[in-house]
């Protein structure tokens, strides 16, 4: 008896979870054809010494790209440069907007949703003709080719993530946590640095991660601004993919990444197992 | 038979708001705020006694977070004084009163432990480590949480969160100690026991506390005394026997405990039309099944037990009135006797005369 009614039951569960692995099993060929794939090419490329067209593999492999990367001087300095402006452009940044996050999250000024808005205004327009109005004033204020004007370029970008995060973590922040600490006796600075500040982390930290990243990746602004004086990793690609073999420019785009990844990993660990997931009960 | 008695003088339990108490506890004079065009606090005035406990208790929207936020120093008032312990605090900082607050939803600190929690009044008062951690264990061990004290807020349930935001507020050693709804968010079992322990532990430390409150039976049972708000005044302040037995208004009168509000006055146990307002505290309906002196014929319309009493709704000549009564569950239809022990009488608002009728 039960046996049977399992089985009746059972007919129609196989038929449609069929069709929904069927359906997952797609999705997923997809995903590996169209994200993996490239990065899959890219890393064999990397590697590749001739490599004729019929063929799923290189005819043979080699390290000769990664030497010539290493050895190659302009490269170093790109890497380094990318390695200055990120963290700095993070730290102007942080130092300009997260005031400015605080003051959008806890005080009412007039033309305040008007002044949140145009944070948008450097995101709305086609970056290439902001860039080049901005080379016509840079020329002007004698910034081409220095560190302050590609600084100005990558803290632009940065400005929207910078402001708008952090003012929805400080919003966030229970004003009667602050209250409660007030009345504990902290100062109004003291009240910041053991309550809001710690409580706003999360997203702080998540904002400064996509700032460094869009510092790092940033090429139009800095090619414009900034060469030949100053190559950073991504604008160092543009002339990669013109002067030397798709195979060079495979290795620069792999160690273009690393930082990256490596980033994206440490904040997903930390916002993971710090204060998010304990999950306020506090509303 | 029956007899109206004016009222002549306030009894004594009912003591005048504005008398000032010297030395201790907390005065308030004249204290008012404005916002947004409305007058949320209408000169008002309180004195609380060294060690006494008082409830501000009131409907939603009446004034009385708004008194404890501007004794705490988080709202600061239009005009007004504050004194507490005879210093006067209007003009300093929440960071500078010698006052704790205790917040309705707890505001404990997420990212840091119970044991931080507490410590951080003391932290913030540059004690050493050592005396931080001996003060924060006397007093998680007073509110019985102290091997909770390296567990964070959101890992320990709402009873206990009190009891930590209770432990943070007590052992900054204040000389006010205010609580804002401290029992809202308690299930109705958890909010009797905690309301004892907040009594016991005030009687203990003999603190003079402020709570704010909107339930008149956290307010009764807990309170030396009450000061029932409305519209951002003090109707009445006194002692929650006296609140009960004797409200002064009208506004008192319905809003602690239950009443009979009808129009008309008090004759010879009947009620007969008038301009005045008369309130009968349901326990103040007679029933029996037999005639008695003062009572009239009626019919019981409704009944809905109440575990340990019944209401009864009964209809007379002359009103429907509503009854508390023990015994034996009563039927819909059956035929009783109904008379009034006893009737507030109230005219614009205000109770002029209390009627006894001797049964």
């Amino acid at each position: 008896m039960a046996t049977t009614a399992a089985s009746r039951s059972r007919r129609p569960l196989t038929l449609d979870s069929m069709v929904r692995s069927a359906l997952v099993g797609l999705f997923v060929v997809l995903m590996v054809v169209f994200i993996l794939g490239p990065l899959l090419w890219l890393g064999v490329r990397a590697f590749a010494g001739n490599w004729t067209f019929p063929n799923l593999l290189p005819d043979d492999w080699t390290l000769r790209w990664w030497q010539v990367v290493i050895n190659d001087g302009a490269l170093g300095i790109a890497v380094q440069n990318s390695l200055f402006f990120a963290p700095l452009t993070v730290l102007v940044s942080a130092i300009i907007c997260l005031p400015a996050a605080y003051a959008f999250a806890r005080f009412d000024f007039p033309g305040r949703r008007f002044f949140l808005i145009s944070l948008f205004a450097t995101n709305a327009f086609p970056k290439m003709g902001l860039f080049v109005t901005l080379a016509a004033l840079f020329y002007a204020l004698n910034l081409m080719n220095s560190v302050l004007g590609i600084l100005v370029v990558h803290v632009l970008g940065t400005v929207v993530f910078m402001t708008w995060i952090p003012a929805a973590a400080f919003a966030a922040v229970p004003r009667n946590l602050e209250e409660a600490a007030r009345d504990a006796g902290a100062s109004k600075l003291r009240v910041f640095a053991s309550v809001t500040l710690p409580m706003a982390l999360p997203g702080i930290i998540v904002a400064a991660v996509m700032s460094f990243l869009a510092s790092f990746d940033e090429a139009q602004g800095t090619y414009l601004v900034g060469a030949p004086a100053f190559m950073t990793m991504p604008t160092q690609m543009y002339s990669l993919v013109l002067n030397y073999p798709t195979q060079v420019a495979a290795v620069f785009s792999i160690l273009l990444a690393i930082p990256s990844v490596a980033l994206m990993l440490a904040a997903h660990k930390h916002i993971l197992g710090g204060q998010l997931a304990e999950g306020f009960q506090i509303k | 038979m029956t007899i109206h008695e004016p009222l002549t003088e306030p009894p004594a339990s009912t003591t005048n708001p504005g008398t000032a108490a010297s030395g201790g506890g907390l005065t308030i004079r004249g204290l008012h705020k404005v916002l947004g065009g409305r007058t949320i606090i209408d000169n008002l005035d309180l004195s609380v006694q060294e060690g006494e406990l008082v409830s501000l208790l009131g409907p939603s929207g009446c004034g009385k977070t708004t008194t404890l936020r501007m004794i705490a120093g988080f709202l600061e008032p239009d005009s007004g004084s504050i004194e507490v312990e005879g210093q006067e605090v209007s003009h300093l900082g929440a960071e500078n009163r010698p006052s704790a607050m205790v917040f309705q939803n707890y505001a404990l600190w997420p990212h840091m432990t119970v044991a931080k929690n507490v410590g951080f009044p003391l932290k913030l008062r540059k004690m050493s480590k050592a005396e931080i951690k001996d003060r924060v264990e006397a007093v998680l061990e007073l509110v019985s949480l102290l091997h909770h004290k390296d567990s964070k807020p959101a890992r320990i349930s709402g009873g206990e969160q009190q009891r930590v935001a209770l432990a943070r507020a007590l052992v900054q050693e204040p000389k006010l100690l205010l609580l804002d709804e401290p029992l809202s968010n308690l299930d109705a079992k958890l909010r009797v026991k905690v309301r004892e322990d907040i009594r016991k532990i005030q009687q203990e430390l003999g603190i003079t506390t402020v709570i704010v409150t909107h339930d008149q039976e956290e307010a009764m049972s807990m309170s030396d005394r009450i000061a029932v708000m409305n519209a951002g005044k003090i109707e009445q302040y006194s002692t929650p026997e006296a609140l009960y037995a004797r409200p002064e208004t009208e506004f008192v009168a319905t809003f602690i405990g239950s009443m009979n509000r009808l129009e008309g006055s008090l004759n010879n146990g009947l009620i007969t039309a008038g301009p005045d307002i008369l309130g009968i505290r349901p326990e103040d309906v007679i029933l029996a099944a037999a005639p008695f002196a003062g009572a009239v014929p009626a019919t019981v319309e409704r009944v809905v037990p109440r575990g340990h009493f019944q209401e009864v709704y009964v209809r007379r000549a002359d009103a429907q009135l509503r009854s508390f009564v023990s015994g034996e569950l009563m039927q819909p239809g059956q035929q009783t006797y109904a008379g009034i022990r006893k009737a507030m009488t109230f005219r614009d608002g205000r109770l002029v005369a209390e009627a006894g009728a001797a049964l």
